[in-house]
């Protein structure tokens, strides 16, 4: 996803000089063509958050399309009231790209986890919050972030997801993406999980269970009606999301299903209000979170 | 020189009658902050009228200079400037802090023409002031940025990251005043935090640094005309809380209290 986001920024950039990127002293090994061939539109901010938002706010004042990139837990909640304030309120046209979602930083520990954006990022007015799962996804919410004239945040996971969506694919900010059809059930899933719910869909197909597979990159604007639709047909549905199960995509779908006053059999599968303190990397810390456990289809029997 | 000091009474008319109208307004709205409005009545009045390159009637112009009030818990001061200037009618004041009014506590650009950027928590000023310049710079665009930071303010650890990133980009379009009045929220600033030698951090910090008296239009006139061409430009204005009204003048309760019908009379002849 990192490789999709530096390259489409990168084809933005050639065409519209408006474009800056700020980094708060990240991208060693990312972001070196884009400062070699944009010189003036780069600056490395150093290792100051809440100032690189202000100044990323009077940029866009002066009329730039400004991209702050960093460590997610560093770009949303270090500056939280910087984002809240000078974006939100403000109305800037800044993107917040950020890196590592969910337990991506495996070993580098909870200060690095980024399992409570989703539920914060939210929560503010007039943000936008894209959770890209590939690098479809990615390039495509980057360059809709762009025409979009204001604040977006866009959680990003680490470098080499594979590719679910056709090269051609186009996607839309408040819209969702149904990867897989079926009718005994649906699978949601956001951002960095979107490979791991292909794989159980998959799956389930060989044991004769058919399951949608539908991918939520856009968590606000939210696509509620593809959600309203599975529940006017009674189809069971379960959330994937690696972040904590409050205020995520589980917490959204929640909220869905109680407004509309109808039954439906649900799931939400996340992090159960917990930090991690065990040791280990982005796979072994999903294990002991059980985010790789394929989870029974009892429920829907 | 001669020149500037016979605007010296039009400046201090302007001064007496923002103070009136801040009094009126917070009579009014039984609101806090007045101690505050009076010690930085001087400077805002000084580049609105003196300064600045503002025009009411094109106040989105590209190439203006921009004020930041930083120490947005002022608004009152700015706003009655504004009027007196022309960016919005008078009886907009009347309407501050009021329900369903035009004006609130703390600044917000959607409310009133001529405010340029929505602050309330300390420390955002600054930082905003950074990346407006940063941007006039990279696009040769001869606005100047004006901020106005409260000295308690400066407690704050996002205005020395913009302190460092300012002189780092040497953005000698940029201006910034601390409101030196010596008085913060709960205690006097220095017994609070000491921020002395205040002039010493920020030139060591890399800014080029003046210490004026806040309250003398020349030597703000002089300090605001002085160039500084590789660095950011700090002026440090010693001011005093609550100036202009005897009763008021560096007392901390009037940084919350505001004035009863009595008050409003005393302090009111005293501005005449």
């Amino acid at each position: 996803m990192r490789t999709a986001f530096i390259d489409t920024l990168r084809e933005l950039a050639r065409i519209d000089d408006r474009i800056f990127l700020l980094t708060a002293d990240m991208g060693y090994s990312v972001f070196e063509t884009f400062r070699d061939e944009f010189p003036d539109r780069f600056l490395n901010t150093g290792i100051a958050e809440q100032n690189t938002i202000g100044v990323a706010a009077g940029l866009a004042s002066r009329g730039k399309i400004v991209f702050v990139y960093s460590i997610i837990p560093f770009v949303t909640m270090r500056c939280f009231e910087q984002v809240r304030l000078d974006l939100a309120y403000n109305f800037m046209n800044v993107k917040l790209v950020g890196v590592g979602a969910g337990l991506t930083y495996g070993p580098l520990g909870s200060s690095h986890h980024a399992l409570e954006d989703i539920a914060i990022m939210r929560s503010l007015p007039d943000m936008t919050v894209l959770c890209p799962g590939d690098p479809i996804e990615t390039r495509e919410l980057i360059k809709r972030s762009y025409e979009y004239e204001g604040p977006v945040y866009i959680r990003l996971g680490k470098n080499g997801e594979p590719k679910i969506h056709p090269d051609e694919t186009r996607i839309e900010i408040g819209k969702s993406i149904t990867v897989l059809e079926g009718n005994d059930l649906a699978l949601i899933t956001t951002s960095n999980m979107l490979e791991t719910g292909k794989k159980w869909v998959e799956e389930w197909k060989q044991d004769g269970v058919n399951v949608s597979l539908i991918s939520m990159p856009s968590l606000k604007p939210f696509d509620s009606s593809t959600v309203e639709n599975l529940i006017d047909k009674e189809i069971p549905i379960i959330t994937l999301e690696e972040h904590s199960v409050i205020g995520g995509l589980g917490s959204i779908i929640s909220q869905v299903i109680a407004t509309t006053g109808k039954p439906v059999k649900f799931q939400q599968i996340g992090i159960n209000d917990k930090f991690s303190h065990v040791v280990g990397g982005h796979e072994f810390q999903r294990k002991k979170f059980m985010l790789d456990k394929k989870p029974s289809l009892k429920f829907i029997e | 020189m001669e020149k500037q000091l016979q605007e010296q009474p039009m400046l201090e008319n302007i001064c007496k009658s923002v103070r009136r109208d801040v009094l009126r307004m917070m009579h009014k709205s039984h609101s806090s902050h007045i101690g505050g409005c009076f010690s930085v009545t001087e400077i805002l009045v000084t580049l609105y009228f003196k300064i600045l390159n503002v025009n009411p009637k094109n106040f989105v112009d590209d190439k203006r200079d921009i004020l930041l009030l930083s120490k947005a818990h002022n608004s009152a001061a700015l706003y009655a400037i504004l009027a007196e200037k022309g960016f919005f009618p008078k009886e907009y004041l009347q309407t501050y802090y009021q329900d369903d009014g035009k004006l609130p506590g703390h600044l917000n650009k959607k409310s009133a023409p001529g405010i340029e950027f929505s602050f309330g928590s300390l420390g955002h000023g600054l930082s905003v002031g950074c990346g407006m310049a940063l941007g006039n710079k990279r696009m040769n665009n001869p606005g100047k940025i004006f901020v106005v930071l409260g000295d308690g303010e400066c407690n704050e650890g996002s205005i020395w990251e913009a302190a460092m990133f300012a002189s780092h980009h040497k953005l000698s379009n940029l201006t910034a005043v601390i409101d030196y009045n010596k008085i913060q929220s709960f205690g006097s600033t220095n017994e609070v935090i000491n921020q002395e030698p205040i002039s010493d951090k920020w030139k060591s910090f890399g800014w080029k640094v003046l210490e004026i008296d806040g309250h003398d239009h020349n030597e703000l006139l002089n300090a605001f005309n002085l160039p500084h061409e590789n660095s950011p430009k700090m002026i440090i204005a010693h001011t005093v809380k609550g100036k202009g009204v005897s009763f008021m003048e560096n007392s901390l309760a009037w940084h919350y209290k505001s004035p009863d019908d009595e008050q409003l009379k005393l302090a009111l002849k005293e501005l005449e």
